[in-house]
């Protein structure tokens, strides 16, 4: 479904300097896998999304969604940022009908299927409330909404659980999980976190920074539905000893 | 309201106590009775005022707002027009003040254009800050949708930018009435500010303290009407509440 070829950007600081936030990377992503990609900052995680994403060009290389050539937004995309950035002036089901509208969509044939989310995510009741009633995670569940309700094939998560607390990063988590089982996508999902990326994903690109670029690419060896309790497993053990190691190569700890 | 109430009996004793003559300061009964007497010469002169407050302010934001719209989303007019607005800021109004009244003449406009000269940078100032708040997110979001930018400035940077605007909206207002003052100082037959100044020179302090008196209200009421405005359109900028 996803197709990077070489793909580099390199950024210019306000004084002209290069910065080059991603180095030379390939990568390939099937349909409705999840993915996610985990690295320390720096590592260009958060540019590799936004290169599928179309919201950044390529310095160099291709990029490919579904054998289409990216370099602008295209439609078929859904975002999830890390802040929920909700519209403070709408209601809650005015804020996820805001996709379609933006994309120019009549957001009335949406209005069904908008609440079919909320309850999905289990918002339920909360149409008409606003954003300031709502706590951090519930606005991120409203982002989810907004970001599904045109059914794209495509979801970009950029560290959406990083602005909650441990509890509600880790009900997120198995929430995220079950929607996905629902309403299958393909989901590129970047993450600070090893354990998360671990337990969301099909596979797991793991990446380093100095230059950006990936290091490894991990399959997740883990039956599904994934719970919590198989942060105990010895395959997750393994694979998170793993990640450890090959982002925490050559760093020596001073004990 | 009892520490007003009680530096206003202070003020009564004090210069019936002291004998402070009444043109130098007079005791807030004289201004009352002087102030009654005049009310009907009052009423017309508030209005004058309030006309040139009001007339100044709108102008400073129909022109402020879309002046701040151009800057944000047209770098070339950016360039252009940012070094002339501060420009026209640096220059004290009350000296340009008499050279609007030599080609404007006597009458309410010139006021207007002192009014909306002190108080339009403030609106531009804002607004230019508050289309400039929207979460960078937002309008990656925006991109992604392929929204045009009109779009995006109407459902996202508008909205997102109104507090702002009130903020520089209830500054205008105040300046505003400065302004209008300013320009009757300069030169006018009408207005408060006109009061302030003839009621002075022939040492009727009285008048000039009511005058003063009602300039202050004005100022207030407007400030609250733009208050009040605010909280009718942006029902969302409720202060916080305990969950």
């Amino acid at each position: 479904m996803i197709r990077l070829d070489g793909v580099a950007k390199t950024y210019r600081t306000r004084r002209g300097d290069p910065v080059e936030a991603l180095a030379e990377t390939s990568l390939t992503v099937g349909e409705n896998e999840f993915v996610t990609l985990v690295g320390p900052s720096g590592c260009g995680k958060s540019t590799l999304l936004k290169l599928v994403g179309g919201l950044v060009p390529a310095t160099r290389g291709t990029i490919r969604v579904r054998e289409q050539v990216v370099n602008a937004p295209f439609p078929d995309v859904g975002f999830v940022f890390q802040q929920p950035v909700l519209l403070p002036w709408r209601s809650v089901l005015d804020n996820v009908l805001f996709s379609v509208e933006m994309l120019g969509l009549d957001p009335r044939q949406y209005r069904k299927p908008a609440v079919d989310l909320l309850e999905l995510t289990g918002l339920a009741g909360f149409e008409t409330k606003y954003p300031y009633e709502l706590s951090g995670g519930m606005q991120q569940r409203v982002a989810i909404c907004r970001a599904l309700l045109p059914d794209p094939g495509l979801l970009l998560m950029d560290e959406p659980f990083g602005a909650l607390d441990a509890m509600t990063r880790e009900e997120m988590s198995l929430e995220l999980l079950r929607i996905w089982e629902e309403r299958r996508k393909t989901i590129l999902f970047v993450t600070h976190s090893i354990p998360e990326a671990i337990l969301l994903a099909d596979r797991v690109v793991v990446m380093t920074p100095r230059p950006g670029g990936i290091a490894r690419v991990i399959a997740v060896d883990l039956p599904r539905p994934r719970t919590m309790d198989l942060e105990f497993d010895a395959r997750f053990k393994a694979h998170s000893d793993e990640v450890r190691s090959l982002i925490f190569a050559g760093r020596k700890v001073r004990a | 309201m009892a520490t007003l109430v009680g530096a206003l009996v202070l003020w009564e004793a004090a210069t019936r106590a002291l004998r402070i003559p009444r043109f130098i300061m007079p005791a807030p009964s004289a201004i009352l009775g002087e102030g009654w007497e005049w009310r009907y010469r009052f009423i017309e002169h508030t209005w004058v005022t309030l006309y040139e407050t009001l007339g100044g302010f709108a102008l400073s934001m129909v022109v402020g707002v879309p002046l701040a719209v151009l800057i944000v989303y047209s770098p070339i007019l950016r360039g252009a027009l940012y070094p002339l607005i501060v420009l026209a800021q640096s220059v004290p109004k009350i000296a340009i003040a008499p050279v609007l009244l030599l080609v404007l003449g006597y009458g309410e406009l010139p006021k207007m254009v002192v009014a909306f000269l002190v108080a339009f940078f403030p609106v531009v100032i804002d607004t230019a800050t508050g289309l400039h708040a929207t979460p960078p997110e937002l309008l990656d979001l925006s991109r992604s949708y392929r929204a045009s930018a009109f779009k995006t400035f109407l459902k996202v940077r508008l909205p997102m930018a109104l507090p702002f605007i009130f903020a520089g909206a209830k500054v205008a207002i105040t300046l505003s009435v400065i302004g209008a003052v300013v320009g009757e100082f300069v030169g006018s037959d009408k207005g408060l500010g006109y009061v302030i100044l003839s009621s002075t020179s022939y040492w009727k302090t009285e008048l000039a303290f009511s005058a003063m008196i009602l300039l202050s209200l004005m100022a207030i009421v407007l400030f609250a009407a733009v208050s009040l405005i605010e909280r009718l359109t942006c029902p969302w900028l409720v202060p916080e509440r305990d969950a």
